[in-house]
């Protein structure tokens, strides 16, 4: 038995788990400043629009989108694992598909930007 | 002195008389400081010298009294009867077969821990005479807390990765392998990661944490196991992409 691949998939996951462990609980602070009428200057949509236009803004939106996206999809087939549910190989298609279908909708919608 | 009564629920099974395991019930009085395993040596003292189970330092160093007390895997000689309602059932090591009443056999964990060389490879050539293998007190540090596994499997017993996939290398033997793998003076690493990075090693683990809860030294097995993932993945990475980087 060689020594495994799993590192591909759970290098993403990591990251994912580090992104979304700092900017998950940021993104609700704001959304619920934004939905009780308090949007900070910095964050108006002319401005967000204009990050989002730019190539850096780009790549940022879609590596956090995708990471957290894969984390979650990770996370999921681990959980259904510990939950007794065998069929390891259907459930990863099925979460890694969601977590791509996902990946590249983020994608379409920033390049049209 | 108070004394309480308390029901023990023992399982008991002897592989030539049972069909399956059952519960034997004892009323032991208990003094107040106790523990659980007291009581267990009170029952084969004066009550039932039949009932079979392992234990010998009483101090929570030799690991041998590991047992379901209330369904948590325990060090029998750390749990104390006070901390417990007056009914306490105890039950062998989940995830080990039963050898006979509270003793498991844990053959399969020994052979686990020995495939992972949980000992000193020398990194470097040294005669005897050339002195020791110094280390500062920062080296030491970084893995001293990995040491202090007395391997009393708790963490097997905790684990239900373990539980659903038997081949799991397992808490301890892989926490073990990273303690020799963090020492300044082993250069083990590269033939250690041959056998936890494997799919049915450190990958197994779904970091559930159930290990580190019941661990009685707080090694923190579930912590190694996670710094593993991450410098085998770092390996991984390098092996795949820069091949030609010498480690
Ligand atoms: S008797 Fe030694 S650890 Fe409990």
């Amino acid at each position: 038995m060689p020594k495994s691949n799993k590192p591909i998939v759970w290098g993403l996951f990591a990251a994912g788990g580090t992104v979304t462990a700092f900017i998950t609980p940021v993104l609700v602070v704001l959304t619920l400043l934004a939905a009780a009428g308090h949007v900070p200057d910095l964050l108006t949509y002319d401005r967000l629009h204009a990050f989002a236009a730019h190539w850096i803004g780009k790549a940022v939106l879609f590596g956090i989108v995708f990471l957290s996206l894969w984390h979650a999809a990770h996370r999921l087939r681990i959980t259904l694992h510990d939950f007794g549910i065998r069929g390891d190989a259907l459930v990863a298609v099925v979460v890694y598909l969601f977590a791509a279908a996902g990946s590249v909708a983020s994608a379409v919608t920033l390049l049209r930007i | 002195m108070s004394e309480r009564r308390i029901e023990l629920e023992v399982l008991r099974y002897s592989p030539e008389r049972d069909r399956e395991p059952r519960f034997q019930s004892y009323t032991v009085p208990c003094l107040d400081e106790w523990v659980v395993l007291d009581a267990l040596n009170h029952v084969k003292d004066h009550l039932d010298t039949t009932l079979s189970y392992r234990w010998s330092c009483h101090m929570a160093v030799c690991g041998s009294c590991g047992m379901m007390v209330n369904g948590e895997p325990t060090l029998a000689c750390k749990a104390f009867v006070r901390d417990y309602p007056d009914r306490i059932r105890v039950e062998p090591l989940a995830n080990f077969p039963i050898e006979r009443d509270l003793v498991t056999v844990m053959d399969d964990f020994m052979e686990k821990l020995a495939r992972v060389k949980p000992w000193l490879i020398p990194g470097e050539d040294k005669t005897l005479g050339s002195g020791e293998h110094r280390q500062t007190p920062a080296e030491l540090k970084r893995f001293k807390q990995y040491t202090m596994c007395i391997n009393c499997m708790l963490c097997y017993s905790a684990c239900p990765e373990y539980g659903l996939v038997p081949e799991f290398l397992g808490p301890a033997a892989i926490a073990l392998a990273h303690r020799y793998n963090l020492d300044s003076r082993d250069g083990g690493r590269a033939e250690r990661q041959e056998i936890i990075a494997r799919d049915e090693a450190v990958w197994q683990c779904s970091f559930v944490g159930a290990c580190s809860e019941v661990c009685p030294k707080h090694v923190d097995p579930a912590g190694a196991l996670q710094q593993v993932k991450l410098a085998s993945t770092v390996d991984w990475y390098r092996e795949h992409l820069l091949p030609w980087v010498k480690k």
